[in-house]
């Protein structure tokens, strides 16, 4: 079975449980006590993951680290329909790998906003808050674009992938770090279809999505 | 006498807690504000501790011999976290009796920074019926929505209000649960900024958890929230206790920080109350006759 090394109010940690409850698999968790007492830097956490930060999962003795990476891996692994990363489609994985690689951006700056706020980080707040809000326009306009062509979804793929799971979080969480969303509606109309896909799960901050109107 | 950003004189004379003890490295500088003022505070690792407004020649994260610091402000030890004042605090701080009792685990169960004013975090701290909404499936769970008639009395001799007879259906009320019950509740605000609640313990039926809230006000509408735990569990490792209390407060933080006004209004008129308000109200007709003015907006006279 997967263990997973979680803190329950990091967002790079609700991404895998995000996607593994969408996938259905199960998994045991080993709470890590990020903050206050900064357990992903005691020696026990460091010889597991060197680089120091959450989340990591064990697999049967295989451990990985990164968020965007172990998506790739549970994706890869355990997702029968072959949709979340769909391995035969070179061109839609560069999408996808362009797209986590824009999640790391928002984690660089969205989180850290928050990370400032909350738990008394010493990062430039009002660098990260202007960083997050130069990436949300970005993808606003991609999925307000999106939404005119037909698609949901950030790649171009009829269902969610991957892309989708790694963005999302740090964007639900942005107000904690005073980066409001309300101009960005297609991001917000975005979050709510994410909200919607079974076996969606919430964490602490983030909100399940009210009934769908009709169309 | 220094001049002060607050002016609210009732503010200044309270105690205001900056941090848990524990977390204070020895011999070092750590800063903080309250009440728009930059503090410094630092300990000795026996026990010693001294805050004082922050200073050019001690920076924060620098070395400190705390006996060598000079214009010290007042400062206290309690339930495990440091407290200063501003003005001319009282002898003591309102008393938790049960953090004496040897058997209990205490923990800061974390210290956040929240984009709210004080007493809005408190009187959310007093509502049980948004549990099911917010804490769906620990603390409250559709359709068991009700709040019950409970009684609140504001204690004279005691300076704090008290909310007692609470009941509410709880899927799982702490760590100790093994499901949903019926817990008792009992609330006191002994403080403008601080409140403490008892809960049923499921681990002995003849005593009540203790989880406090300490708030830091760092201005009217900023506050660190400091979260203790005074609890009965024989079988959770520290950090385990700490997640599940900081789940719950996680799930507050958006709607604390979307209430608006941010700062409490006063006035009985200025937002409308229901049945189950009943210790808000008597919270904000507290506060109105201890005329305190920071982080609400007080009645019109």
């Amino acid at each position: 079975m997967i263990t997973l090394y979680d803190y329950e109010l990091s967002g790079n940690c609700y991404k895998l449980r995000l996607l593994m409850g969408m996938l259905g698999v199960e998994w045991k968790t080993v709470p890590v006590d990020f903050y206050p007492g900064r357990e992903h830097k005691s020696d026990w956490f460091l010889k597991i993951n060197p680089l120091g930060q959450l989340p990591v999962i064990d697999d049967d003795g295989l451990i990985l680290r990164d968020a965007q990476a172990i998506l790739v891996y549970l994706a890869s692994k355990y997702d029968a329909s072959g949709t979340w990363y769909p391995r035969d489609n070179p061109a839609l994985l560069g999408e996808i790998s362009q797209w986590l690689a824009f999640a790391d951006g928002i984690t660089g700056t969205a989180s850290a906003a928050r990370l400032h706020d909350a738990l008394f980080y010493d990062f430039d707040v009002e660098a990260a808050r202007a960083g997050a809000h130069r990436l949300f326009r970005i993808l606003d306009e991609h999925l307000w674009f999106g939404e005119q062509e037909g698609r949901n979804w950030i790649c171009s793929a009829a269902q969610p992938t991957i892309a989708d799971i790694a963005c999302f979080p740090y964007i639900m969480l942005s107000e904690e770090g005073g980066i409001p969303r309300q101009d960005y509606p297609a991001i917000r109309r975005w979050c709510d279809r994410l909200k919607r896909i079974k076996g969606f799960a919430v964490m602490s901050g983030v909100f399940p999505a009210g009934p769908a109107k009709a169309a | 006498m220094t001049e002060t950003r607050c002016k609210d004189q009732v503010i200044l004379d309270l105690w205001h807690p900056l941090a848990a003890l524990s977390e204070v490295p020895a011999g070092v500088v750590v800063g903080t504000i309250l009440l728009e003022e930059r503090l410094s505070l630092a300990c000795d690792g026996t026990g010693k501790v001294a805050v004082w407004r922050s200073r050019r020649d001690l920076p924060v994260d620098g070395p400190v011999d705390i006996s060598a610091v000079a214009g010290t402000l007042p400062v206290k030890l309690a339930y495990g976290y440091v407290w200063t004042s501003l003005g001319n605090p009282p002898a003591d701080i309102f008393p938790i009796p049960e953090y004496a009792e040897a058997d209990r685990r205490k923990l800061n169960a974390a210290t956040f920074g929240v984009n709210v004013s004080a007493p809005r975090a408190i009187e959310n701290f007093l509502d049980m019926g948004h549990f099911p909404y917010v804490h769906t499936d620990i603390l409250g769970a559709e359709p068991h929505t009700e709040v019950k008639e409970y009684d609140v009395e504001i204690s004279v001799d005691r300076d704090e209000i008290l909310a007692t007879r609470c009941r509410f259906f709880q899927p799982m009320a702490s760590t100790t649960s093994d499901g949903g019950a019926d817990v008792d509740y009992i609330y006191r605000v002994p403080h403008p900024y601080c409140s403490v609640l008892y809960k049923s313990s499921p681990m002995d039926e003849t005593r009540l958890d203790v989880i406090a809230v300490f708030l830091q006000p760092v201005d009217q509408e900023h506050v660190r929230a400091h979260m203790l735990l005074c609890v009965l569990d024989e079988d959770n490792e520290d950090k385990v206790i700490k997640r599940f209390q900081q789940t719950i407060f996680g799930q507050d933080k958006p709607i604390l920080e979307n209430q608006f006004p941010k700062r409490l209004p006063l006035d009985p008129r200025a937002e409308t109350p229901i049945r189950a308000d009943k210790s808000a109200i008597a919270y904000r007709r507290w506060l109105s006759q201890k005329g305190v003015t920071y982080g609400v907006i007080p009645a019109a006279t």
